[in-house]
């Protein structure tokens, strides 16, 4: 069925009895030409544009869970281009255009809201670092608008400007960066998908891969084997187990990262905020819950939950910036596994095995990704080359030394 | 969590920083790039339990030689990184 506002109108009169579920509950078939391990936002877009733009039928999305269930739907959901390094920048930059694009494509409403998203520098060699960063978004064609202290306090006067240890020195605003609804995005285009035939199969973990002479042939299921001619892993905190399976070691370590929201307040927060010290960003969701986060907690994990030192370290960076965060109450908090990288940047990439590709290590910047990842996964998987606004995102990086640091802190997972 | 460690007794993971895996004792002999590389940049990434480096740096200093479980946050054993260096050499 085809969202309109005529669509509203009749089921509206009509007791909203002409809905119909969004996408099927296949069984798996015993074969598919393409087999995408993860029904998370990347996966999904994924399978959207292999059917889309490079006319794949016969494709099926392996979820172990449900559709929504993962990293994508329990993430700040914050969307921007404001990287500094080749590589970053245009992939970013494409998926933002994307991202601006998305609601039209899928006939669904993700709510993508440019409400901005601003950095903050607290001294002279942090300004200059944002200039620099401006710059290059500038140079990719992105928005960045440098504001000194005084427009930003035009901008957000509710911040702390002269908190002794971090007053605030200036910011970066990225006007066309904000936030989308998560959990839309997810159904959007697994709707999209499966109006193309994509199989959504839920409750179907993969347990193992049936490699013979050094080519994929099909992945062991819960629901039993299933061949396939290709293989993409897009398994977000999970990567390392996946492909473990298939005999990789990767550059990668799984961290947990909490996020918080408060209980629901009058709408005061209209842009998307970033602290410059330490690690800690926040928006306000249209429900009116302050939504906020800040860094991993710093050690390897697979809980889906982090500890309180994390949980304390926000709540402080948070009323350093913002003391009248102290007056609102958390709601609730919660953990999600995240890819960290040895560079703090993805991989999307062939793998050693032939036909059998991988999008990982996004580290906590997969949600932004979402579009552009799943074309660029599409278009390696359709075509066997990388498309041209994601060639860095090279598993041999690390040997190679074409390491995409964006932020210089080398091989240290827990200082991204 | 809170961490054990030998010469301080139980304390605060607030006390520690981490470094990552404990595969990170074992440096490989002369200079062949491929080795480094895994060295550098491969982690094994379990579920369960997992070796790690931390070091007490509001505390004693030392370096520790820590078995976590990492599903569960659980500190399983907790060894000098000297001890277990000197062990295997």
């Amino acid at each position: 069925m085809r969202y309109s506002a005529l669509q509203i109108l009749k089921n509206g009169l009509t007791g909203n009895k002409g809905w119909k579920p969004v996408w099927r509950d296949p069984e798996p078939k015993k074969s598919y030409e393409v087999v995408i391990i993860g029904g998370g936002g990347h996966g999904l877009s994924t399978a959207y544009y292999l059917a889309k733009n490079y006319g794949v039928r016969n494709i099926a999305v392996l979820e172990k869970g449900y559709i929504g269930g993962g990293n994508v739907g329990r993430n700040t959901t914050i969307v921007r281009a404001n990287y500094l390094l080749d590589g970053n920048l245009e992939f970013y930059s494409h998926s933002l255009k994307l991202w601006e694009n998305l609601e039209a494509e899928l006939n669904y409403n993700v709510m993508l809201s440019q409400r901005g998203c601003l950095l903050l520098a607290h001294d002279d060699g942090q300004f200059d670092d944002l200039a620099r960063r401006g710059n290059a978004n500038l140079a990719t064609g992105d928005d960045a608008v440098l504001m000194r202290r005084e427009d930003v306090r035009n901008f957000v006067p509710y911040l702390n400007f002269d908190d002794a240890r971090f007053p605030i020195r200036g910011g970066l605003l990225q006007r066309t960066g904000g936030t989308a609804r998560h959990d839309a995005v997810a159904w959007g285009y697994a709707r999209g998908a499966d109006m193309q035939g994509v199989d959504l199969i839920q409750n179907c973990e993969v347990t193992g891969f049936k490699i013979e002479g050094g080519k994929v042939l099909g992945v062991e299921t819960l629901r039993g084997y299933i061949g396939a001619g290709k293989v993409g892993m897009s398994v977000a905190g999970r990567t390392s187990q996946v492909a473990e399976m298939a005999g990789m070691r990767l550059p990668i370590e799984s961290h947990v990262l909490q996020a918080f929201v408060t209980e629901a307040v009058k709408p005061v927060v209209d842009t998307v905020i970033s602290f410059g010290m330490g690690h800690f960003y926040i928006s306000q969701s249209d429900k009116g819950g302050l939504v906020f986060g800040g860094d991993i907690d710093a050690y390897n994990s697979y809980a889906q939950r982090g500890n309180l030192p994390m949980v304390e370290h926000v709540a402080e960076a948070g009323m350093a910036l913002m003391p009248m965060i102290g007056k609102a109450r958390m709601l609730r908090s919660w953990g999600g596994i995240m890819d960290m990288s040895m560079d703090g940047a993805p991989i999307i990439d062939k793998t050693p095995v032939d036909g059998l590709f991988l999008n990982g290590g996004w580290c906590y910047g997969g949600f932004k990704a979402t579009p552009a990842a799943g074309e660029a996964f599409a278009h390696l998987m359709a075509t066997g080359n990388k498309a041209e606004f994601a060639s860095k995102f090279n598993l041999n990086r690390f040997e190679t030394g074409h390491l995409l640091d964006d932020e210089g802190t080398g091989a240290r997972p827990n200082k991204h | 969590m809170r961490i054990t460690c030998p010469y301080c007794e139980e304390r605060d993971s607030r006390e520690f920083e981490y470094l990552g895996s404990a595969k990170l004792l074992e440096r490989p002999e002369g200079d062949a790039v491929a080795d480094f590389h895994d060295y550098v940049y491969l982690r094994e990434n379990p579920t369960g339990e997992n070796a790690e480096l931390w070091q007490h740096v509001l505390g004693c200093s030392a370096w520790l030689h820590v078995l976590r479980n990492v599903t569960t946050h659980e500190i399983l054993d907790v060894k000098l990184a000297s001890d277990v260096k000197e062990g295997k050499a």
